[in-house]
């Protein structure tokens, strides 16, 4: 592979916070040859934005580029200033925003907002031949380029069409790199699909050497012929798509990996808990030590150089120990999820509708959930599954049909409903960083369930710390606020202030959507213990089917208010009867089997 | 957008911290503010107490500039300049800021309940609002005080009525986003009452934009309440009063300038305060400096 | 066309505002004290008061003489002044041109100014420019009009520099433009009183605007400086701007009364001031309904403006 072309060379990149000085990315260096795709994988915070804006040269406000080189055919960008940075952008390398909704202009139509950067960079002979070059991009990422669609506005356009049309734009002046920052982030399954499709084709026809930033390893493995991993601002492993998911050798990669929930295994989950330290808390050793179980006093000396390994000379780690973390995936003991016995029916849904502001969102919803059990709630946004949710947590009033708490009927709204009910359905939300009052200590927060209920101070103090040696925080949590705590901390804390009132009903709503995969796993990890422990009914509520079958027994696909779908998790995910199920499990990125290479040690402790 | 350096959403959130004082006063706008409004303060408060002469006392010839024992001269009236200067801040003082307590209890009140009912109570309490800003402040209060004349009571009421809508519409902005944070939720999942939700998950978590607001009122009740003194409108005839000093003495303001200039950088001092102390306030709650959404 | 449509959904608001506003002007002005009582004063015996109340047509139910009043205000006959019983029209004719002329020349120069200052410190946020014009623009919108007038007259006209007259000098019957020496303090102080206001919003807009994803993305594209600015930004930031312009053009209408004092200029605020000692409320309720008029017109077209600049806005109509 030494005779590459390199279309993109980024050599020793270091970004720093422009008034600390702390380095948010260092020693980044990797190559993106013609016509490759290159996944740049790593958790929110990890640098790896701030990496594929250096590419463009640009820095975000109160960040700075200190040193390295981003060389695009044979041109710095870095070393680019003005006149020659802003000729570089858009015509050697372009960049596809995140959220297009927020990155198109909305006072601009879409089909002058692509013109525009034909006409900067002079493209094409006159204004006729760009204008046809945008009606030809359009066609490219598959948008009508009709006149009037081209002079629609941004927000006349879906979230898919408008990703498009950031595509297009990105496209538009036929550039030799282009930077990829999660754009589908925010989209249906079905449309990502569809867009990732339209990315994989316009790279590969066109040539160019693609970045691809994200979070998701699913993606990456679908769709990225090498993938370099970040952590903590540094690249710590880089190899080709098969290396990587069949080989890993750094033990985050390992982590990362195992914690990626499949949809076609049942799995145990293994998550991590902790989280990366941030720009200036960064220790001078290997910057993953503190939650390496392999660490070494070694490794607390000395970041570990990049070395080869494997058997091509692609595949680069920065690790003592590379291959060291045991194999972590374990299959599930099969008693763990046991179906629960069937007719001991602690909630049931009888002919449920529920309507938002008038209009009608959920039809004649039917189901029941067993003590013990817990039911996935899977649907695309809009399919009605949070309103159904929100419903039966009382929370939402619109509703008709009956839902029965261990045979009684509930009233529509928690408020009309007596303490004992109220109390034993609890609600766990999407987002930790919302769901806890700012001002309020974890304790109280913890305890206020028991002090409706009436318990005296003393024995509520008792069962707060109970509960959060439960969900595995330590007791001096219970003096600290939200904003002390990670998304992760939070999120335990919102579980322990659910399940303090021993509920029979827990409700979680998208509980992991906003947490890193690897926290992500622990609180799976997390709710399944206490489900199982507890003889929790659950209803776990998500759009993230690969997820359903390491916490659900049973899966109920929901799509447009109706229940279309409703079986065993392992049946319905891997023979699924309806069209729609169907289609939704192929338009699910899902990480396919890369063969281990055999000569590699897999699992060298283990 | 999101930016790849870790920063924990709660902290980019207009939440008031703590310390919210305490941390304004690390900003020296704020310091400066608090020293302006301490100085007026204690004028308009000890003044009465430490003046040579009365309010309405005849010290000698009009509009001198150096008359023996008073100091800055007299004024229009052969009143001395300093006593009525030492005499002429408390009722500003005053009125403003019973006013201003007033409108912000019921503001703030008005908001909260408007956040947290959206729908039709929110929709009918905020046009009715709209009306009421329809009208400069000032204006509102001269056309009361047609029939009725300069009386505290109605000046209070008025310019305590014009100051709910403006408080409400900050409250409301502030209290809006945080309705729809999941704690709220999480406390109507287990019942908490309508009042409790308000007085404990709401108005704690708006009560710095509502300290910015409340101190910006301020400063233009004083504004008002003296320009009413300016235009002759003072609570009593011939009151020493900052606002009113100006209209006296403004017609010699070249050959005795004091009895103009005293008062009035006495009112721009102490409003500029007030309006320093918001802008610390406004700054530390936001962590950034926005204009104001309304005039 | 719904662009018309919405228009016209407006200006029926408009026109209830006005409604709601006339009765709250009028029992300001009957109910809550009582004009002939004030006029005539305490001691005043109640055959005199009950003679000068009836010769008012005071005495009549409170019902028929708001529908009066009202009808009186849609046809153009605003009643007559308490004071001397001329038709308050005449009383206020010139009156109402010399304000409007001050008002239209002190927003003619403080919105594009404003616009700008707002613009540009947004720009050059936190350089020194910035620093110090918005440390200006607090402290001038702290401080209340007769205040900066008054330091004005002192700087600019007596004491310190003798630059423009104190006072204005315009006579009955002459039009506004004749004393165009005294017209320079009263539309600066106006202009001081509105620009911080303004100016402040449109920075904050601007602010906003430039750290948005799609400038970001702008000069992602490569687009020149120029173009992101005047292009990408400058239209979004003045949508936000566009309201506050409307509340501050009604503003001024209530800072005319306060600047015309303290300048002597012969317009309405001088007109209400004088009136409110004589309870005269035919004058005060003239002159009330005009400045309400006036916020009900700026915000109309504030409305319409935003749509226009608002392509969410406009194409939701169609
Ligand atoms: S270098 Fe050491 S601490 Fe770092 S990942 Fe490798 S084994 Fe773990």
């Amino acid at each position: 592979m030494s005779e590459r072309h390199e279309t993109l060379a980024i050599r020793n990149l270091r970004l720093d916070v422009a008034q600390s000085g702390n380095d948010i990315v260092d020693e980044v260096t990797l190559t993106i040859a013609r016509g490759e795709m290159l996944g740049l994988v790593g958790e929110s915070g990890s640098g790896k934005t701030t990496v594929g804006l250096a590419v463009l040269g640009h820095a975000r406000k109160g960040v700075g580029i200190h040193s390295g080189s981003v060389s695009i055919e044979g041109t710095d960008v870095l070393a680019a200033h003005g006149k020659d940075l802003r000729r570089a952008r858009g015509r050697l390398v372009s960049y596809v925003p995140q959220d297009p909704g927020t990155a198109l202009n909305p006072a601009l139509r879409i089909g002058g907002q692509v013109l525009e950067v034909l006409q900067t960079h002079g493209f094409g002979a006159d204004n006729a031949a760009r204008k046809q070059r945008v009606q030809e991009v359009f066609s490219e990422v598959l948008l009508p380029a009709t006149p009037s669609f081209l002079r629609r506005y941004p927000h006349q356009l879906s979230g898919g069409q408008q990703q498009r049309v950031g595509l297009a734009m990105a496209f538009a002046a036929r550039p030799a790199v282009i930077v990829l920052d999660e754009p589908t982030t925010g989209l249906d399954v079905s449309t990502q699909a569809h867009v990732l499709e339209t990315v994989r084709a316009l790279a590969s026809k066109h040539g160019v050497a693609a970045l691809y930033v994200t979070h998701d390893l699913a993606v990456v493995a679908t769709l990225a012929d090498r993938v370099a991993v970040m952590y903590a601002g540094r690249i710590v492993e880089q190899g080709t798509t098969a290396e990587i998911f069949a080989n890993p050798a750094h033990p985050y990669t390992r982590y990362l990996v195992a914690a990626a929930p499949e949809m076609g295994s049942d799995r145990e989950l293994v998550g991590l808990a902790g989280r990366a330290p941030s720009p200036g808390r960064r220790p001078v050793g290997c910057a993953f030590a503190l939650r390496c179980e392999v660490a070494t006093a070694e490794c607390h000396a000395a970041f570990p150089e990049v070395t080869n390994v494997g058997t091509t000379d692609s595949h680069d780690v920065r690790c003592f120990h590379a291959f060291t973390v045991p194999e972590r995936t374990s299959r599930r003991a099969a008693a763990g999820v046991a179906a629960a016995a069937g007719n001991d029916a602690a909630l049931s849904l009888r002919g449920v509708d529920a309507a938002y502001t008038g209009l009608s969102v959920v039809h004649d919803v039917s189901f029941d959930i067993s003590r013990g059990e817990c039911v996935a709630l899977v649907g695309e946004s809009g399919s009605g599954k949070s309103t159904l949710s929100r419903s039966i947590g009382g929370l939402h009033r619109e509703w008709t049909g009956e839902i029965l708490l261990d045979g009684a009927p509930l009233a529509r709204s928690s408020r009309d409903r007596p303490v004992q009910q109220r109390l034993s359905i609890q609600y766990v939300f999407q987002n930790p960083y919302s769901s806890l009052h700012p001002r309020r200590s974890i304790a109280d927060s913890i305890g206020r369930p028991l002090a409706i209920a009436g318990v005296d101070k003393r024995e509520t103090g008792r069962e707060v710390d109970r509960m959060l040696e439960r969900v595995s925080l330590s007791a001096s949590y219970g003096s600290r606020f939200p904003d002390q705590l990670s998304g992760g901390e939070r999120q335990r804390v919102a579980i322990a202030r659910a399940l303090v009132s021993k509920p029979q009903v827990l409700i979680c709503d998208e509980v992991t959507s906003a947490l890193d995969v690897l926290v992500q796993a622990t609180i799976i990890e997390l709710l399944v213990d206490l489900q199982r422990d507890l003889g929790l009914a659950m209803l776990f509520v998500t759009h993230n089917l690969p997820l359903v079958r390491s916490i659900a027994q049973r899966v109920a696909v929901m799509a447009d208010g109706k229940i279309v779908e409703l079986g065993t998790a392992a049946d319905t995910l891997t023979n699924p009867q309806e069209e729609y199920t169907r289609r939704l499990l192929a338009d699910t990125p899902a990480i396919p089997e890369f063969p281990a290479n055999p000569e590699l040690p897999i699992d060298t402790l283990g | 957008m999101s930016t790849d350096i870790t920063i924990d959403p709660a902290h980019t959130t207009a939440v008031a911290q703590p310390g919210l004082l305490r941390s304004a006063m690390k900003l020296w706008r704020t310091r400066i503010g608090v020293a302006l409004v301490v100085l007026l303060v204690g004028v308009a408060i000890v003044g009465p107490w430490v003046a040579p002469y009365g309010p309405a006392e005849f010290v000698g010839t009009a509009n001198l500039r150096n008359v023996e024992g008073a100091w800055l001269g007299t004024d229009y009236f052969g009143q001395d300049v300093w006593s009525r200067f030492l005499h002429g801040g408390r009722s500003i003082l005053f009125l403003a800021s019973v006013a201003t307590l007033i409108g912000f209890f019921f503001g703030a009140a008005i908001g909260l309940v408007a956040a947290y009912n959206r729908g039709r109570i929110d929709d009918a309490l905020m046009r009715f609002m709209d009306i009421i800003l329809a009208f400069p402040q000032l204006l509102l209060a001269l056309v009361a005080l047609t029939t009725v004349g300069p009386q505290s009571w109605l000046i209070i009421a008025i310019v305590a009525f014009t100051t709910i809508p403006r408080i409400a519409r900050i409250t409301r902005g502030a209290a809006v986003p945080v309705v729809e944070r999941d704690f709220i939720g999480a406390a109507e999942a287990l019942g908490e009452s309508r009042l409790r939700i308000i007085t404990r998950e709401l108005l704690p978590n708006v009560t710095g934009p509502l300290l910015v607001e409340a101190n910006l009122r301020l400063t233009y009740s004083i504004g008002i309440i003296a320009g009413l003194g300016f235009l002759g409108f003072a609570t009593e005839r011939n009151a020493a009063d900052w606002g009113l000093m100006v209209q006296e003495n403004r017609v010699a303001l070249s050959v005795q300038p004091w009895g103009t200039v005293l008062p009035a950088v006495a009112i721009a001092l102490l409003t500029i305060g007030t309006g320093l102390i918001s802008d610390g306030l406004a700054r530390t709650v936001a962590g950034i400096d926005r204009g104001r959404p309304d005039a | 066309m719904g662009i018309l449509k919405l228009i016209l959904r407006r200006l029926m608001l408009g026109v209830a505002t006005l409604l709601v506003v006339s009765v709250a002007v009028f029992l300001l002005t009957n109910v809550l004290g009582d004009p002939v009582k004030r006029m005539l004063g305490r001691g005043a015996l109640p055959e005199v008061v009950a003679a000068r109340r009836a010769e008012l047509g005071l005495d009549r139910p409170l019902v028929t003489r708001y529908f009066e009043w009202l009808k009186g205000l849609l046809t153009g006959d605003f009643g007559t002044s308490y004071a001397n019983g001329s038709p308050v029209w005449d009383l206020l004719e010139d009156r109402v041109n010399n304000s409007l002329f001050l008002m239209a020349v002190a927003s003619a120069i403080s919105v594009p100014l404003s616009l700008f200052i707002g613009a540009y410190t947004a720009l050059r946020r936190d350089k020194w420019f910035d620093r110090i014009m918005s440390n200006q623009l607090l402290v001038l919108a702290a401080m209340p009009e007769f205040v900066v007038g008054a330091l004005l007259t002192v700087l600019l006209a007596t004491n310190v520099w003798h630059l423009v007259p104190a006072v204005s000098r315009i006579r009955p019957g002459e039009p506004p433009w004749s004393d165009l020496d005294g017209l320079v303090l009263p539309v600066l102080t106006l202009v001081l009183a509105v620009t911080p206001h303004v100016g402040r919003t449109m920075r904050a807009a601007m602010i906003d605007v430039l750290e948005s994803d799609y400038v970001e993305m702008a000069r992602l594209k490569g687009l020149p400086e120029r173009k992101v600015l005047w292009r990408h930004a400058f239209p979004n930031a003045l949508g936000p701007t566009l309201q506050v312009i409307a509340l501050n053009i009604a503003y001024l209408a209530g800072g005319v009364v306060i600047v015309e004092s303290l300048f002597n200029f012969r317009g309405i605020g001088i007109a209400l001031r004088d009136a409110i000692p004589e309870a005269n409320a035919p004058v005060v309720q003239f002159i009330a309904m005009f400045i309400a008029l006036i916020y009900v017109i700026s915000n109309l077209l504030a409305d319409v403006a935003t749509i226009l600049v608002t392509p969410r806005l406009r194409t939701r109509l169609q």
